[in-house]
């Protein structure tokens, strides 16, 4: 009964958030609207037992990307009037795709079933029972050339996006360590033969 | 109890909200963005609810590569924002037209 | 002594006069008129003397049948395309008749082109087409049989418009092959029904298989069967048709006058208009199963052979008299065919060649004396002026005619008697067809050699200023030809059509056996010339050199008095039958109104219009509302996504379980 209530709850709580994230006016507001769906899917995912992704989700989107889409949208001086011009011209359409799609989902769900027995609940596990070590067996034994992929990925992701922001500024003053070891004694001291002068 | 149902109606009306996101945030990419993470999300539920009632837990390993594409799919978008920003001063998708025919 | 002949030798025969044809012609420029004359007569002269090597080896040293390939060009789906020799007796007697004449040709060219520029040119195409003629001849299979077909109508189309310059020419160039392609039509079917039927292109092969097709029917239109010997007889000789020159397919012969007179004789007297004789003779195993193809050859030939001699009457050009006699004559040859008398066909052929080649070369040198002046009427009285050339178109012109104990009677009266014996449908018509041939042939010959050598002389005043008999580079052919004009028929009457020398080249059924009844009463050819006043064609000829006599020399007021008695029939003569007329303003025009109206409804309209450009406009219309889609902006993408899901989604919810 409790578990139900926290469903409920939870559930209310992410479609609130995420009804917030697509219609607050400033970008600031629908990041951490995200980050208050990120957080109430962690607790549902803990709900049904899933709680390795709970943590890493919380960890990782939370605490990596929506704090990265923070700084963007901070650091970047976005005009938000402009951007919001036309905002209720296409809501109709918006709306009225969503309703067929959220109606057509929620019947082939609750209606069609595609054979699927979607009355089941979850499978019980013991209470000792690691989710953490479940996922770690398959995913260091059948899945560690995908996994190495993945990390791949990411190193990918960081040089790509190291490498698209990059800039350099005109007039930094940068040091050419080459140059400084290459560098000869002629290059710094120039000696010149001159005719001795007369002191006056 | 909570039932494979439940899970799947959920996942479905939040997948319907950020495609609602799509359309009426249509000239942010930053909110675009943002909509997409939700998209991932609703994906995610239904992976992580799947593999819980079916006791099987290759979903859950998707899930967790999935959050790895996603990491790395906004980290490059937000790059390419940036850059973006840099060249137009302005994140309108309506200035992303070079590509109509 | 019994051995096989040397195919390189045989191969010899053909490739010199190429050989020669190629360095005249590609180097023509380089080794100058003389070395070019040189070098083709001395190819063809070698190809005679060495087929008169193979005729020795053949008729007295017993050496068997050549049939070998030399060369296998390509082997498609079991069908092999080679080149190969069939030499046999039939073979080698085109071989020494084509060559022959040939050489006496080339002879006779060194004065007749002497004053034209085309002189290599010349000599190369003539030495070109012994080669495409040979390779005809000593063909062993289908293939190379049209290869040498093609090859000499090729030839043929090159030398009748020598005189490119002249629209006359090109016209009957044109129209010389444009009228062989409709035979050859006919040939290709032929050739592949026979291929389809035996799945061989080789005679031998093709040979053994055709009793066994005898039975085999075609359904050419719905409803009705044909049998397929039939058919494919048909079709070949709608080839031979074509360049045998047998109505309706004549009417490029009389035209191909416009080439020089040597070639006249050569290809449009001797050989070439044989070859559909040569060729029918040579597939006499499979025209002797079908009794409807040999009745359709002969009503064509006797119709050809009778009223194509019509036409020499009325002709005042002296080489077209000659055409229109070559015409009858081919004609007499499809008789024989058409009975069956192969043998006495292919005799005919090789007389008349000789005689016919004789009366061209004659009639060239005729005109090359009157400067170019072909209209008989301008000429008369020319035997005192160019004694040698008289006499020898008087022989040719007798021998033509069927005098006894010239060649041309021999081949003639037993021709006359073949299809007397004959039982076959047609027969009878065909027999009163070639007996009043005799009297029209003697009848036109005689007024064409009364008007050219006799009577008062009527030459302008250009022609008589620039008259000058021929000289000894003409009158030699003449000559060589003279003498076998006058006693062929006579030494080899017995042996070629009694004597069983063709052996197994020619194939007829024992109750089509004409010629072994001829034979039975034939006691030699002192005897059978004695015969000849005896039987009704010597009669006719005579009567014929009387009338002409009468008519055009003693009083040729009433040859005018007939003529304007019966214009409507002179008309009708003058225009040919009016087949020029039907095929131009008929057939030439329906086909140019099919043609423009493919061009503009087909092509134009359909293709171009419709498809090309249609497609390429519908593609155009399509893009054009395509683009409209394609907006750049990535929300109008990302909708279609949604929408191509909705629908999906929908799918999935609506359709039945």
């Amino acid at each position: 009964m409790l578990v139900q209530f926290l469903f409920y709850a939870f559930a209310a709580v992410l479609l609130g958030s995420a009804f917030g994230v697509i219609t607050s006016r400033n970008p600031v507001h629908s990041a951490l609207y995200l980050v208050l769906a990120f957080f109430t899917s962690a607790g549902l995912w803990l709900l049904i037992e899933a709680e390795f992704l709970a943590i890493v989700l919380v960890l990782v989107y939370v605490g990596a990307v929506m704090v990265l889409f923070l700084f963007v949208v901070m650091m970047l001086d976005i005009n938000a009037e402009e951007v919001r011009k036309g905002f209720t011209r296409y809501a109709w359409l918006g709306w009225l795709t969503v309703l067929a799609v959220a109606f057509e989902i929620v019947g082939v769900v609750v209606v069609r079933r595609m054979g699927v027995d979607v009355t089941r609940v979850p499978v019980p596990v013991a209470a000792d029972h690691s989710n953490t070590a479940d996922l770690g067996a398959v995913l260091y034994t059948r899945y560690v050339y995908p996994f190495e992929l993945a990390a791949v990925l990411l190193l990918v992701a960081i040089v790509a996006a190291i490498v698209l922001t990059m800039r350099k500024r005109k007039g930094l003053k940068l040091q050419d360590i080459n140059a400084q070891v290459a560098t000869q004694a002629r290059d710094r001291v120039r000696i010149i033969k001159m005719a001795a002068e007369r002191r006056e | 109890m909570i039932t494979l149902e439940h899970m799947l109606v959920l996942s479905g009306l939040l997948f319907a909200l950020s495609v609602a996101g799509i359309f009426i945030n249509r000239k942010n990419v930053i909110l675009l963005l943002m909509c997409i993470e939700l998209l991932l999300l609703s994906a995610n539920f239904n992976f992580v609810a799947f593999s819980r009632y079916l006791g099987n837990i290759d979903g859950q390993v998707f899930v967790f590569f999935i959050l790895t594409v996603a990491a790395a799919e906004s980290a490059i978008g937000l790059a390419i924002l940036v850059v973006l920003f840099r060249q137009r001063r302005s994140i309108d998708v309506e200035d992303m037209a070079s590509l109509k025919g | 002594m019994t051995h096989t002949m040397n195919p390189n030798l045989l191969l010899a025969i053909p490739l010199l006069p190429l050989g020669a044809a190629i360095l005249a012609g590609l180097f023509g420029r380089l080794i100058g008129r003389t070395l070019a004359s040189v070098v083709t007569i001395a190819g063809v002269a070698g190809a005679l003397l060495l087929s008169l090597q193979v005729l020795r080896q053949l008729m007295f040293e017993g050496a068997p049948v050549y049939n070998d390939t030399v060369y296998t060009w390509l082997v498609t789906d079991g069908i092999r395309m080679q080149v190969g020799f069939l030499v046999d007796r039939l073979t080698v007697l085109m071989m020494v008749v084509v060559t022959f004449v040939s050489l006496c040709v080339h002879v006779y060219t060194i004065g007749y082109m002497h004053d034209d520029a085309g002189y290599q040119r010349f000599f190369s195409y003539i030495s070109l087409f012994t080669f495409a003629m040979l390779m005809l001849v000593m063909a062993n299979n289908f293939m190379q049989l049209f290869f040498g077909w093609e090859a000499v109508g090729v030839v043929s189309y090159l030398l009748i418009g020598f005189w490119y310059t002249r629209p006359t020419a090109i016209f009957a160039n044109m129209k010389a092959f444009l009228v062989n392609r409709v035979g050859d039509f006919g040939f290709v079917l032929g050739i592949a029904g026979v291929v389809y039927f035996t799945g061989s292109l080789d005679y031998t092969d093709a040979f053994a298989a055709a009793p066994a097709i005898a039975s085999k029917t075609l359904v050419l239109l719905p409803g009705h069967t044909w049998s397929a010997i039939t058919v494919i007889c048909i079709c070949l000789f709608i080839g031979a048709m074509g360049k045998s020159a047998q109505m309706p397919l004549h009417v490029w012969l009389p035209d191909s006058m416009e080439g020089p007179t040597p070639i006249s004789a050569l290809i449009h007297a001797a050989t070439m208009v044989t070859a559909g004789i040569f060729m029918v003779a040579r597939m006499s195993p499979l025209f002797e199963l079908s009794e409807t193809a040999l009745s359709t050859v002969l009503v064509i030939g006797a119709t050809t052979a009778l009223f194509m001699g019509f036409l020499g009457i009325v002709s005042n050009d002296i080489k077209r008299v000659v055409a229109y006699s070559t015409l009858s004559q081919l004609g007499y040859m499809t008789v024989a065919l058409g009975v069956s008398a192969y043998s006495v066909a292919i005799f005919h052929l090789m007389t008349h060649a000789f005689f016919k080649a004789l009366l061209f070369l004659a009639a060239g040198a005729v005109i090359i004396a009157m400067h170019h002046e072909q209209d008989m009427r301008k000429m008369g009285g020319l035997r005192h002026r160019m004694p040698v050339t008289y006499w020898t178109s008087l022989i040719g012109a007798l021998a033509l005619i069927g005098t006894p104990f010239f060649s041309g009677f021999y081949s003639k009266d037993a021709l006359i008697e073949a299809v007397s014996e004959s039982h076959r449908a047609g027969a009878g018509y065909a027999y009163v067809c070639v007996l009043l041939g005799v009297f029209i042939t003697a009848l036109y010959t005689f007024r064409m050699i009364f008007m050219t050598f006799h009577g008062k002389e009527r030459l302008d005043h250009h022609a008589q200023d620039h008259f000058h008999d021929v000289g000894w580079d003409m009158k030699a052919p003449l000559v060589a030809l003279a003498i076998p004009s006058l006693l062929i028929g006579f030494f080899t009457i017995q042996p070629v059509l009694f004597g069983n020398y063709f052996g197994s080249a020619i194939q007829v059924a024992e109750h089509n056996d004409v010629v072994a009844e001829i034979g039975h009463h034939f006691e030699g050819p002192v005897a059978f010339a004695l015969h000849g006043p005896l039987g009704a064609p010597f009669w006719l000829a005579l009567s014929g050199v009387v009338c002409a006599w009468l008519f055009f020399l003693r009083n040729p007021s009433w040859a005018a008095a007939v003529q304007s008695r019966l214009t409507g029939l002179h008309t009708l003569l003058v225009n040919k039958y009016y087949f020029d007329w039907f095929n131009e303003n008929v057939l030439a025009r329906a086909s140019r109104g099919l043609g423009t109206l493919l061009w503009k409804a087909g092509d134009q309209a359909v293709i171009d219009g419709t498809l090309v450009n249609g497609s390429a406009a519908a593609v155009n219309w399509f893009a054009g509302i395509a683009r409209r889609i394609q907006t750049g902006y990535l929300y109008s993408y990302a909708l279609w996504m949604v929408v191509g899901l909705a629908v999906l989604l929908g799918w999935f919810l609506l359709k039945a379980h």
